[in-house]
């Protein structure tokens, strides 16, 4: 759990230019961490070259926070 | 000069599509050769590509069929390491009057010339982002912008590229992909040799350079869309047509 969380929050820091005290499971993209839309779609693409999955669009939809991000690689794992 | 950039010409094998692959190779591009149905059309177009100096290999696929295409986005970064230009140019006719065309001639039209640049554009996307960079080329068509009698689902298409042209450029532009359209006018390839005396002579009457163009005119302008000369050019649609529509 905590492995994925560092992982994620890792990609984060690189392409977001983010403070990594703010990365929580609790932080939304949008609104915490200043991401766009199309920032989103490229974490989403990122992600799944990190842990080697395909997240379907209907999937990647869901993903408002880093805990939604983080618990679904866990389910997927 | 585009040494050392990878191309993607669709519906490469014949036409407009096979002047623009072989106009980037010749500017030191590498280029995969889309095509649907020519096979030793599109092995022609590779065997003299590779005769400039570059590299070129053929690949086919339906570019309305999105497994098609991941499949060949995939394959062409494999072979070339990168995928820095798209041009998606693979077009097909159904020609009828609005009156008596058929339903699946509509849709066939719509699928490959507007679906197909859809399919095609969302799937290098996810390349071109992670690169920063990248250029996509749509051609269009005049007719996408004035009309004309006979091609309703052609034009339907065409005016649907150059809107799709326009909200891809806005969406990808913080990413440094440039899109772009062409919008050529009457060219002289096997799809404009279907006109018969008449017609050609009324479209003749059109052009105010009093001549049909050559594949060759687009496919400049395409190499110089892809160029870092149009480092600042996104969402346009640039005419050749001779002076046709203004």
């Amino acid at each position: 759990m905590a492995e994925v969380f560092d992982r994620v929050k890792a990609i984060i820091v690189d392409r977001l230019d983010v403070e990594e005290d703010k990365i929580t499971m609790e932080a939304s993209f949008k609104d915490d961490l200043e991401a766009d839309s199309l920032d989103v779609v490229e974490l989403v693409m990122e992600l799944e070259d990190e842990f080697d999955m395909e997240i379907a669009d209907e999937e990647a939809e869901k993903i408002n926070t880093v805990g939604d991000a983080v618990n679904y690689i866990n389910s997927k794992q | 000069m585009l040494t050392g950039q990878n191309a993607l010409v669709t519906g490469a094998s014949r036409g407009i599509g096979r002047a623009i692959a072989i106009e980037l190779a010749s500017q030191g591009a590498n280029v995969a050769v889309n095509y649907a149905g020519s096979e030793q059309k599109a092995q022609a177009v590779v065997e003299e590509i590779e005769k400039l100096g570059v590299k070129a290999f053929k690949i086919q696929a339906d570019v309305a069929n999105e497994s098609d295409v991941k499949a060949m986005m995939k394959e062409v970064v494999s072979q070339f390491g990168s995928l820095d230009i798209l041009v998606n140019n693979a077009g097909i006719t159904r020609d009828n009057l609005l009156m008596r065309m058929k339903e699946e001639e509509f849709d066939q039209v719509i699928n490959t010339n507007l679906k197909g640049v859809f399919v095609c554009t969302k799937a290098v996307t996810r390349q071109m982002m992670k690169q920063r960079a990248g250029r996509i080329i749509n051609v269009a068509s005049i007719v996408g912008v004035a009309g004309n009698p006979g091609q309703a689902n052609y034009v339907a298409a065409k005016a649907g590229v150059i809107g799709l042209t326009k909200t891809t450029a806005k969406e990808l532009a913080s990413r440094n992909i440039l899109v772009n359209a062409v919008a050529p006018g009457f060219i002289a390839t096997d799809m404009t040799d279907e006109l018969t005396d008449e017609q050609r002579q009324g479209t003749l009457d059109m052009i105010p350079l009093a001549k049909l163009g050559q594949p060759e005119d687009v496919a400049r302008v395409v190499r110089f869309l892809a160029s870092e000369d149009a480092n600042y050019i996104t969402g346009q649609t640039i005419h050749i047509d001779g002076g046709m529509v203004m």
